[in-house]
C-alpha cells in the first residue's frame, strides 16, 4: 500500500465498500442501523479531531462547540419554511424562505463551523498546552449559553425536535470516507508534514520558514469543518438538537479516541472510535440490567489512565500500521509454490 | 435599583467569591508544584458536599464536626487520586496529566451517579444557621456570614503555614525548583501529596459551603464551579495563592454583578461572560494579576 493512494483506486474501493455496507445493513433493524450511524459519525469526529490534536499538537476540546454550530445551521436549513415561521420567531426572512436538500445544508453547516473556528482561532490558538484546552472547553460553554438564550433562533433549551431522519448509513459512510481520505492525504502532503513539524518543535519549524500561526488556524478550521458536518449528521440521526446535545462529556470521549489510538494516527483514531462506540452500546443493556449506571464510563476512564501510564504513546503512536500486511505476506509466501 | 439591593448582591458576590477562592487555591497549589491542571478538583468539591450531607443527615453530627470530617474526606480523596493516577505518570508531558485528570473526573462523577443516582438532592443545614444576622446596613443569613469568615480564616491559616513553617518553606522550594529542592533533602513525594491534600481539603469545604448556600447538590454540581475556579486562578495568576484568592473574589463579584445589574435578558449569558473573561485574560495578561512569568502560556 503506497503512502498516497491514487484517487481512482480509492474511489473504486470506496464504492465497493459502500455496496458491501448497503448489502450488509439492508436486513438490519433500525436500532442496529442507528448504531452504525453513530460509529460513522464518531469516526468523522475522532479523525477530524486528530488533525488538530494529533498532527499539530494543539490540545483542543472544542469539537462539541463546532458540532452545535453545524448541527443547528444544518437543521434550520433543512427544515420546512412553514415550521420555521412558527417555531423560530427571530430567524431572518432569508433563512425562513429556504429549504435546502441535505447535502448542501451539511456542507454549509460545516463551513459555518469552520468560519467560527477561524474567527476564534486567531486569538485562542496563541495559547499553549492545557491553557488552550481550558479555553476551548470554555468555547463549549459559550456556544451553549448562546444556544440557550437566543431562543428566537434556536428555541432555547427546548431545542429543535422532530427533525427529519435524513441521515442514512450512506451519508455517514460518504462523509467518513471523505474525512479519512482528506486526513490521510493531508498527513502525507507537505502541509501535513508542516503540521507534524510544528508539533515536534515549533521554534525549529518557524526557523525553517513555516508560518506557524496560519497553519495552526488552518488545522483548527479543517477539524471544525468536519465537526460541523458530523453535527449535522448526528442531529438528523437522532432527529433532535438541543443546547445540551453536545457537551463536555463528548469532548472527553473524542479526546480519548485520539489519545488511545495514538495522537496523529488516523488508523488508531478510526479503530478506537469503532471499538469505543460499539462497546458503549453493547455495555448499555448490561449496565441497565445490573442497575450500575455509569459503569461503562468508569471502565473507559480507568482504561484511559492505565494507557497513559503504561503506553503513553497510545496504540500506534503517530504511525499508520499496515493492517493488511498479513494479506501481502500470505500472498508472497504462496508465490514460490505457484512459480517453481 | 435600590442601594439595599446592590448591597445584598455584593454580599452574594463575596460569598460566591469565597467558594471560588477556596477551590482556586487548590488549583494553584497543585499547579505550582506539579504543573498539572487538575480537572478532578471540581469533583472533590462534589465529594465535599455529599460528605457534608451524609454527616448531617445520616450520622447526625453537629455542623462544626461535619466541617472537620469534610476536610479530612477531601484531603484523603486528593491524596488517593495523586497516588493512584498522577504519581505513576510524573514527568510525562503536561497534556498527559490533564487527560488523566479528565478521566479521574469522569470516573468520580459516574461513581457518584452509580452509588447515589443522578437526581439532585436537597441539602439541609441546622436551623440556627438559617437565622438572620443584622449587620446594620443589611441582614444576612448566619450561614452566609459563616462561609465568608471560614474562607478568610482558612486562607490566612494557609498563607501563614506556607510562609512561616518549615514544611511551608519546603513546599515553596519544591514549587520554585523541583530538582534543587530534592538535592536539599526535601521529600518531593511528600510535598506533592501535601499540596494535593491541602488543596482538596479546601475544595471539599467549598463544596460544603455551596450546598449550604444553594440548598441543592448533585453528582455533576462540581463541573462548572470547578472550571470557574480555574478561571479565577488564571485571573489571579496561576501559581500564586494570594492571586487565587483575589481572582476568586473578583470573579465571584463580577459574575454576580453581571447578572444583577444588567437587564435580565443578559443574565443567561453568565457562563459565556466567565469563559469569555478567561480567554481575554489569557490573551492580554497571561500571567494574571499577581502571577510571575515562569513559562510560556500564550
Amino acid at each position: 500500500m503506497s503512502a498516497v493512494l491514487p484517487l481512482v483506486r480509492v474511489a473504486v474501493i470506496a464504492v465497493l465498500g459502500w455496496l458491501l455496507l448497503l448489502a450488509a445493513t439492508s436486513g438490519l433493524d433500525p436500532y442496529t442501523v442507528s448504531i452504525i450511524g453513530f460509529v460513522g459519525t464518531n469516526i468523522i469526529l475522532a479523525v477530524s479531531l486528530n488533525i488538530t490534536n494529533g498532527f499539530v499538537g494543539l490540545f483542543s476540546l472544542g469539537h462539541p462547540a463546532f458540532m452545535t454550530l453545524g448541527g443547528y445551521l444544518t437543521a434550520i436549513l433543512v427544515m420546512a419554511p412553514a415550521r420555521k415561521a412558527v417555531m423560530l420567531k427571530s430567524l431572518p426572512d432569508v433563512l425562513v424562505a429556504q429549504q435546502w436538500p441535505f447535502f448542501p445544508a451539511l456542507l454549509v453547516g460545516g463551513l459555518f463551523a469552520a468560519a467560527a473556528a477561524t474567527l476564534v482561532g486567531f486569538p485562542v490558538l496563541r495559547l499553549r498546552g492545557h491553557y488552550l484546552a481550558v479555553a476551548t472547553l470554555g468555547l463549549i460553554f459559550i456556544v451553549q449559553s448562546f444556544a440557550v438564550n437566543m431562543s428566537g433562533l434556536t428555541r432555547g433549551a427546548l431545542g429543535l425536535s422532530g427533525l427529519p431522519a435524513l441521515t442514512s448509513v450512506s451519508w455517514v459512510y460518504l462523509f467518513a470516507v471523505v474525512t479519512v481520505y482528506v486526513s490521510w492525504r493531508l498527513k502525507h502532503s507537505s502541509l501535513g508534514r508542516t503540521m507534524l513539524a510544528i508539533r515536534e518543535n515549533e521554534l525549529a519549524a518557524a526557523c525553517l520558514g513555516i508560518r506557524v500561526a496560519r497553519t495552526r488556524v488552518m488545522s483548527f478550521a479543517l477539524g471544525a469543518f468536519f465537526a460541523g458536518v458530523a453535527g449535522g449528521l448526528w442531529v438528523h440521526l437522532v432527529t433532535l438538537i438541543s443546547p445540551h446535545s453536545f457537551t463536555f462529556l463528548l469532548a472527553f470521549q473524542l479526546v480519548v479516541m485520539v489519545v488511545l489510538g495514538g495522537t496523529g494516527s488516523i488508523t488508531g483514531a478510526v479503530l478506537v472510535a469503532v471499538v469505543l462506540t460499539v462497546a458503549t452500546e453493547a455495555l448499555r443493556p448490561a449496565e441497565e440490567a445490573a442497575g450500575l449506571f455509569g459503569a461503562s464510563q468508569m471502565t473507559i476512564a480507568v482504561v484511559v489512565v492505565l494507557v497513559l501510564i503504561f503506553r503513553p504513546a497510545g496504540l500506534f503512536g503517530s504511525a499508520e500500521p499496515n493492517l493488511f500486511a498479513w494479506l501481502h505476506r500470505g500472498a508472497r509466501a504462496s508465490l514460490p509454490t505457484s512459480n517453481p | 435599583m435600590t442601594s439595599a439591593y446592590i448591597l445584598s448582591q455584593i454580599a452574594n458576590g463575596v460569598i460566591l467569591g469565597s467558594m471560588y477562592a477556596l477551590v482556586a487555591i487548590g488549583f494553584t497549589m497543585i499547579y505550582s508544584i506539579v504543573r498539572l491542571i487538575n480537572f478532578a478538583h471540581g469533583d472533590i468539591f462534589t465529594i465535599g458536599a455529599f460528605t457534608t450531607l451524609a454527616c448531617i443527615a445520616l450520622a447526625k453530627l453537629p455542623f462544626p464536626v461535619a466541617i472537620v470530617v469534610v476536610v479530612a474526606a477531601g484531603a484523603l480523596t486528593g491524596m488517593v487520586i495523586e497516588r493512584i493516577a498522577f504519581r505513576p505518570m510524573r514527568g510525562a508531558p503536561q497534556v498527559t496529566g490533564f487527560i488523566a485528570s479528565l478521566a479521574v473526573a469522569i470516573f468520580l462523577e459516574n461513581l457518584a451517579v452509580m452509588t447515589m443516582s443522578a437526581q439532585p438532592r436537597t441539602f439541609l443545614v441546622p436551623d440556627y444557621l438559617n437565622g438572620l444576622v443584622d449587620l446594620g446596613l443589611m441582614s444576612v443569613r448566619m450561614i452566609d456570614l459563616m462561609i465568608v469568615l471560614l474562607a478568610i480564616v482558612l486562607t490566612i491559616a494557609l498563607v501563614l503555614f506556607v510562609r512561616f513553617t518549615k514544611v511551608g518553606v519546603a513546599m515553596r522550594a519544591t514549587a520554585e525548583n523541583y530538582d534543587v529542592a530534592r538535592l536539599m533533602g526535601i521529600n518531593i513525594n511528600r510535598m506533592i501529596m501535601l499540596a494535593f491534600a491541602i488543596g482538596s481539603g479546601l475544595a471539599a469545604v467549598s463544596g460544603l459551603m455551596w450546598g449550604s448556600k444553594y440548598g441543592q447538590i448533585s453528582p455533576f454540581m462540581g463541573l462548572l464551579p470547578g472550571l470557574k475556579a480555574f478561571v479565577a486562578a488564571v485571573i489571579g495568576g496561576v501559581g500564586s495563592i494570594p492571586g487565587a484568592v483575589l481572582g476568586g473574589y473578583l470573579l465571584g463579584l463580577s459574575e454576580v454583578l453581571f447578572v444583577a445589574l444588567l437587564p435580565p435578558e443578559y443574565s443567561g449569558y453568565r457562563n459565556a461572560f466567565v469563559f469569555g473573561a478567561l480567554i481575554i485574560v489569557l490573551l492580554v495578561m497571561p500571567n494574571g494579576l499577581l502571577g510571575r512569568n515562569t513559562e510560556a502560556r500564550a
